[in-house]
């Protein structure tokens, strides 16, 4: 941290930061995807962090996971952590130097889950307050159900906190996930207002929601800088004559 | 109403009820004496029938080890390593000083939030966002702040350890060499927990003297907190 520490709302950078929330199987991440897709191919420097995803914090959460140490308040302060090294090293340099960064889930993510697990809601948004606020922060509303049969055909197990286990809801994996995303839905909810999400109906087709997410982020991008930087095989094939 | 109390929200699920140990907090720069000190007095107080858990800084089981080695790294910026240092806090907290607190323990720990407060608005944290993160922390029953002048601190450490590269802030890029860095960052430290003399009720200690004279101070005031009733048996009584 160089000079005084920014608060949330305070940071003014060239780039745009535009993050999804939403509860497992609500489809953010394939929107995500598609969305840095087409930034690329407009010209833009795209940058792409993951929620938990620190190098440096990693081997902690994975061992207090695994060896289920994890309380709600050691929960809540390892991912901070966690999103404090990726903000001091994937998100503000790129903004800084005027690129788009795209991140799958933020803040919104750490202040449901662990209001869920019993820490006051308060304290959690005063943890976070060195976070950047998001230029457009999209939530894909989901009802349970939807999401519930997108997990469960597709995916491998379902996680022990990821279940919210932990939290002694159920015995049964399944109903205890349920019951945790139930809760997590609620904690969305009250955030729409509260932090401006953009609502989206996850239960439209992918196209749609895409459709949409571009007409908003097309509104956001105004003013800034087309970088346009071609990558390699853009000029390949322009050096090989190809139509496009 | 137990003895004990949160400073803001505090943790989920704890009652503080049931704690009835207590909990002393050694503070105070580095090369001051601290860890000798807790040495001194855990085997003192051994010795006069109290049971003592005694605790310090990067130990927690979940978060230590891998802390002392993001620091050897020095890739660790100053949110990130104030959460750290947090987290590993919040797990000693919550695993070893509380459970302890429950039995009955005297807990000796060497350093509190205090210290880990201080390098964190060195570093450039903000003051008041500190205090919001450390709201789960428990009031300790007293603090110790052993206070040496700058000068003798020096003469201390060079004596002793040698100047380490986070110990003189080297981090900070706040001076030529490690001499002039460690004078600026340990002065600054040393404003910083002297503003908080008062805010938190510290109870300063003149660390200059030898070891002996110190600890036969530190151990009376010790002794004190340990034999001072907490209000719930107080009230009982009257």
């Amino acid at each position: 941290m160089s000079g005084v520490m920014k608060m949330y709302g305070k940071h003014r950078f060239p780039g745009r930061l535009f993050i999804v929330e939403g509860i497992d199987g609500s489809g953010k991440s394939t929107q995500l995807m598609l969305l840095q897709k087409w930034l690329e191919s407009e010209g833009y420097v795209v940058s792409f962090s993951e929620w938990n995803s620190s190098p440096l914090v990693k081997d902690v959460t994975k061992r207090g996971k695994k060896k289920q140490m994890l309380t709600a308040m050691t929960f809540s302060l390892i991912h901070a952590t966690d999103f404090a090294d990726r903000t001091e090293h994937d998100i503000i340099p790129p903004l800084k130097a005027g690129a788009m960064v795209l991140a799958d889930r933020y803040i919104y993510t750490a202040f449901a889950r662990d209001v869920v697990r019993g820490v006051s809601s308060k304290w959690v948004r005063d943890l976070y307050a060195f976070a950047v606020k998001p230029t457009v922060a999209f939530y894909f509303r989901t009802p349970l159900d939807v999401a519930m049969k997108r997990i469960l055909g597709g995916r491998d197990a379902i996680k022990y906190y990821e279940a919210g286990m932990d939290l002694g809801f159920s015995d049964d994996i399944e109903e205890s996930f349920r019951v945790f995303q139930g809760h997590i839905i609620d904690e969305y909810e009250k955030m729409v207002e509260e932090f401006g999400l953009v609502v989206i109906d996850a239960t439209r087709s992918i196209e749609e929601q895409q459709t949409q997410v571009r007409e908003i982020v097309t509104k956001a991008l105004e003013g800034t800088k087309k970088t346009r930087i071609r990558r390699w095989v853009d000029l390949a094939s322009l050096a090989m004559g190809s139509r496009k | 109403m137990g003895r004990f109390s949160f400073f803001g929200d505090g943790l989920p699920e704890v009652d503080l009820e049931e704690l009835k140990g207590k909990l002393i907090v050694l503070e105070g720069t580095d090369g001051v004496g601290r860890s000798t000190h807790i040495g001194l007095l855990k085997q003192w107080l051994e010795n006069h029938g109290h049971a003592v858990l005694d605790t310090g800084m990067t130990r927690s089981a979940l978060a230590g080890k891998r802390l002392k080695q993001a620091k050897e790294g020095h890739t660790l910026g100053g949110i990130t390593m104030s959460l750290f240092y947090s987290t590993d806090f919040a797990d000693r907290l919550e695993n070893e000083i509380i459970p302890a607190l429950r039995a009955g323990f005297i807990v000796l720990t060497d350093r509190y939030i205090y210290s880990l407060m201080a390098r964190a608005i060195v570093r450039g944290a903000d003051p008041e966002w500190l205090r919001e993160v450390y709201g789960f922390a428990l009031k300790p029953d007293a603090i110790f702040y052993l206070r040496l002048k700058i000068d003798d601190l020096i003469t201390r450490v060079i004596q002793s350890t040698g100047f380490d590269y986070w110990e003189s802030g080297m981090d900070m890029h706040m001076g030529e060499d490690m001499y002039e860095s460690f004078v600026r960052y340990q002065k600054w430290l040393l404003a910083e927990f002297d503003k908080m003399v008062d805010v938190y009720g510290f109870d300063v200690v003149d660390a200059s003297g030898s070891v002996e004279d110190v600890f036969e101070d530190l151990r009376d005031r010790v002794m004190s907190v340990v034999e001072r009733n907490g209000d719930e048996t107080k009230l009982r009584s009257a």
